[in-house]
């Protein structure tokens, strides 16, 4: 009786303990920092952990567009590089990490849209990206989403492009989800799959990876406009300070080598009528 | 009264929009055809653990503790990963039924170990006088099992196995990593565009799942005290 | 085990074992030939290439990706089985006692959450602590990890308790009345201490379910193992990088497995009530 007790009580102190454990590093991730205030603070940027040549998780280590943008405006608003503080913020929880005060500001290919103005603002766009295809670097009979009949076509769960071209384009298309694009483009490896879809930007930086380097094109033929606003919590008076900054990586042609940088070895040419976008001074 | 009427017409329009009963119509066909696969795998396994030759039983305990430890949506994902998009493996020509078919394999693959297992308890509930008599009228192995072990063994596991069928109902809802339009994937799709409604949407959904599993449950008991061995 | 399989059945003679022979060899030779027809797709798509598997044996892709991943997937396991047995012990109790309403209610919270997959309200709780802006969107992942499976694995746990509780000799609870134990006393330090033994090897099975299940926490963007993994395969090698979270996997459900097996051997002889064996849990077969 007595060893169980002790046994039972030590359950306790461990179910304590664990508990206490996960409460702790729960708190000190609140909304401590004040956005704008350039001095010793440190900023928070929320990017994608998961999209190589845009926002990407390597190691230690943050690459792609998304970033190297965010890196340059934090840097033009006074922060240095290693005040920067990147955090993941998947497309779900945008809109709610900014009105929670958990991230400053969100560089993740987060389009302008009327919808999100509602609850957050946009400073740019950074960047008008466009719905696109990528195929296979050998392929020459898709063209365009209105080639796509009877074609197997790969997207992301919850993505719009793939909905978009099944209902405008090409009612016959075979549409299949997968988590994440690296399986898509695995399945088109192999030839399981004809195309994949989704913003041109992604599919680029996609395929300038190591693994996929040379063996896909970007079919360059945009069917929608996406522009990539930098989402900021509403109410903010940073617009004008980050949009010169945008401008001023645009002027000093450090916006187009982040850009060749992160696409190199594709055959991918962003839209040149739309880019590079110059933002004004107010909120997109 | 006026929010709630308000509340239940834009709950209705949700239900217009999105076939929920659909999605929970290729649930109850995955359940049904991965039941009866994992069922005939599961009592090959638990013939082969049972079996007097060790390198059978060696290999059916590795299937299962192999299968039993692994998470369902490693095994989907690496069904539709490596064997259909790397092995090119197809088992139609459709290529949303593909999908399908390859879930109801995955699915089959993992409850086969629990099977296997509920079928084994069920198994050392015959008492060992009845492999014995049969060993004294001649019986060999397969004989044995398959008119005297088996069907007591059978008898004795439908708790367990009727346990494993509702796991198996309810884990249908991972298909939707292998790309099956099924419920899950659809109440994150009706909830992601119909936010105002999310509590009635969760209900309907589990209502569904309920309304499955339930009678299952009943069944099973009821079975499990009609076809009880007296002993 | 192997002294009741030799009386099951009679041992092989000459001729079976000769049969038993030829069939170990067709069996590893089909075998052999499926591994061979795998690696060697696998090997023509390129996905053998040893640049693609060397990243997982850095101290890079280990400090950065599996370990935290593994941290997170542990974090969520640990918070679940405390809460789990937490709500089970409340609920499990509730469903034996006295006050009729109180058993309705739990038997009703009980099968209702045995019910509803975990995936499902996963997603639910997901999407809804988004919808209320009470927690840090951070935070959010994780505690619809834990809730969901709090509900589903604390129903379980409730229904291991109550059957604990009922597997005792009447006896237990009688010698408790017997010498004036108030109801209430009797179960908390006479029953519960002897179930909560008994039921520990299906208990702990639970909590190898808990840890499976919480893979589940990726779909819904928890970065615990497997969606750590998803994320470092998301620049090319996702399949290495899903191979090597099936293995972590397998061998960390196998090792507490083994330790639910052991225990049950353990305690067999230490309560009055039955211990059962890992190997028929009433419930346990559960997703992940």
């Amino acid at each position: 009786m007595r060893k169980m007790r002790i046994a039972m009580a030590a359950m306790g102190a461990v179910a304590a303990l664990t508990l206490s454990a996960c409460g702790g590093d729960g708190g000190s991730s609140g909304g401590e920092t004040q956005g704008g205030s350039a001095g010793g603070d440190k900023i928070r940027i929320g990017i994608k952990y998961d999209q190589p040549g845009l926002g990407y998780k390597s190691g230690n280590d943050f690459t792609g567009f998304d970033v190297d943008v965010a890196k340059y405006v934090a840097n033009e608003l006074g922060y240095s590089t290693d005040q920067i503080e990147f955090v993941e913020s998947p497309s779900a929880n945008r809109e709610n990490m900014l009105s929670n005060g958990q991230v400053d500001m969100i560089f993740a290919t987060y389009s302008i849209t009327d919808e999100r103005k509602k609850t957050v603002d946009f400073a740019g766009p950074y960047f008008v990206a466009g719905q696109d295809l990528l195929v296979s670097a050998e392929n020459t009979d898709i063209k365009g989403p209105d080639d796509l009949n009877g074609k197997n076509l790969c997207s992301v769960t919850g993505s719009t492009s793939a909905q978009r071209i099944k209902d405008e384009h090409a009612e016959n298309v075979n549409l299949l989800e997968r988590p994440g694009y690296a399986e898509c483009v695995t399945a088109m490896q192999s030839g399981q799959i004809d195309a994949v879809t989704t913003d041109d930007i992604i599919l680029a930086g996609l395929a300038a990876q190591p693994n996929f380097k040379g063996k896909f094109k970007v079919v360059g033929n945009p069917f929608s406009e996406e522009r990539y606003g930098v989402g900021l919590p509403k109410g903010t008076d940073q617009c004008a300070d980050i949009n010169a900054a945008i401008n001023k990586m645009v002027e000093s042609g450090a916006w187009e080598e982040a850009l060749t940088a992160n696409t190199e070895g594709v055959d991918y040419k962003f839209n040149e009528e739309l880019n590079p976008p110059k933002p004004g001074d107010a909120c997109a | 009264m006026d929010l709630l009427s308000e509340y239940f017409q834009s709950y209705l329009t949700a239900l217009e929009t999105y076939d929920v009963v659909a999605a929970l119509w290729v649930n109850i066909q995955l359940t049904f055809w991965a039941f009866l696969c994992a069922l005939a795998l599961g009592t090959v396994l638990a013939l082969m653990r049972i079996s007097p030759v060790p390198s059978f039983q060696w290999a059916g305990a590795a299937y299962v503790n192999i299968f039993r430890n692994t998470p369902l949506t490693i095994i989907m994902t690496f069904c539709i990963l490596v064997l259909v998009f790397q092995l090119q493996l197809n088992l139609s020509d459709d290529f949303d039924f593909n999908f399908f078919l390859w879930a109801i394999v995955g699915l089959s693959v993992y409850h086969a170990a629990f099977f296997c297992e509920a079928i084994r308890s069920g198994v050392n509930t015959v008492p060992l006088g009845q492999a014995e008599a049969a060993r004294a009228i001649g019986l060999s192995f397969l004989p044995a099992a398959r008119y005297v072990v088996l069907p007591q063994a059978f008898r004795g596991a439908i708790a367990p196995m009727g346990n494993t069928l509702i796991a198996l109902a309810k884990n249908t809802t991972v298909a939707t990593v292998a790309s099956v339009p099924e419920a899950a994937g659809l109440m994150k799709t009706m909830i992601e565009f119909r936010p105002d409604v999310i509590m009635a949407i969760f209900a309907t959904f589990a209502l569904g799942f309920v309304v499955i599993v339930i009678p299952i449950g009943l069944l099973t008991t009821w079975l499990s005290k009609k076809l009880a061995v007296a002993r | 085990m192997t002294t009741r399989q030799s009386v099951l059945f009679d041992a092989p003679g000459p001729r079976a074992r000769r049969r038993i022979i030829i069939t170990n060899i067709v069996g590893i030779l089909v075998f052999l030939g499926a591994a061979l027809f795998v690696l060697k797709g696998l090997y023509d798509q390129g996905q053998l290439a040893p640049e693609l598997w060397t990243p997982f044996l850095t101290q890079e892709v280990w400090e950065f990706t599996i370990i935290p991943g593994l941290v997170n997937t542990f974090r969520a396991a640990a918070a679940a089985i405390v809460t789990s047995v937490v709500f089970g012990l409340l609920f499990g109790v509730g469903r034996l006692s006295h006050n009729k309403s109180i058993a309705w209610l739990s038997g009703i919270i009980v099968e209702f959450f045995r019910a509803v997959p975990v995936l499902l309200m996963m997603i639910f709780f997901w999407l809804l602590l988004g919808q209320l802006k009470v927690l840090e969107p951070a935070d959010i992942p994780f505690v619809a990890v834990v809730l969901a499976l709090t509900f589903y694995n604390g129903s379980v746990i409730a229904e291991l308790v109550r059957s604990g509780v009922h597997g005792l000799p009447k006896g237990q609870r009688e010698a408790a009345m017997a010498i004036g134990m108030t109801r209430g006393q009797s179960m908390r330090s006479i029953e519960l201490p002897q179930a909560l033994v008994a039921m520990l090897p299906s208990l702990v099975s639970q909590f190898v379910v808990i840890l499976k299940d919480s893979a589940l926490g990726s779909i819904i963007t928890y970065s615990e193992l497997l969606r750590s993994m998803q994320i470092y395969g998301s620049s090319g090698p996702i399949l290495q990088a899903l191979a090597v979270a099936a293995v972590l996997f397998i061998i960390i459900n196998f090792t507490l497995s083994g330790v639910a097996n052991w225990l049950a051997r353990f305690l067999g002889s230490r309560t009055a009530g039955r211990t059962r064996p890992v190997s028929a849990p009433p419930v346990a077969a559960k997703a992940g």
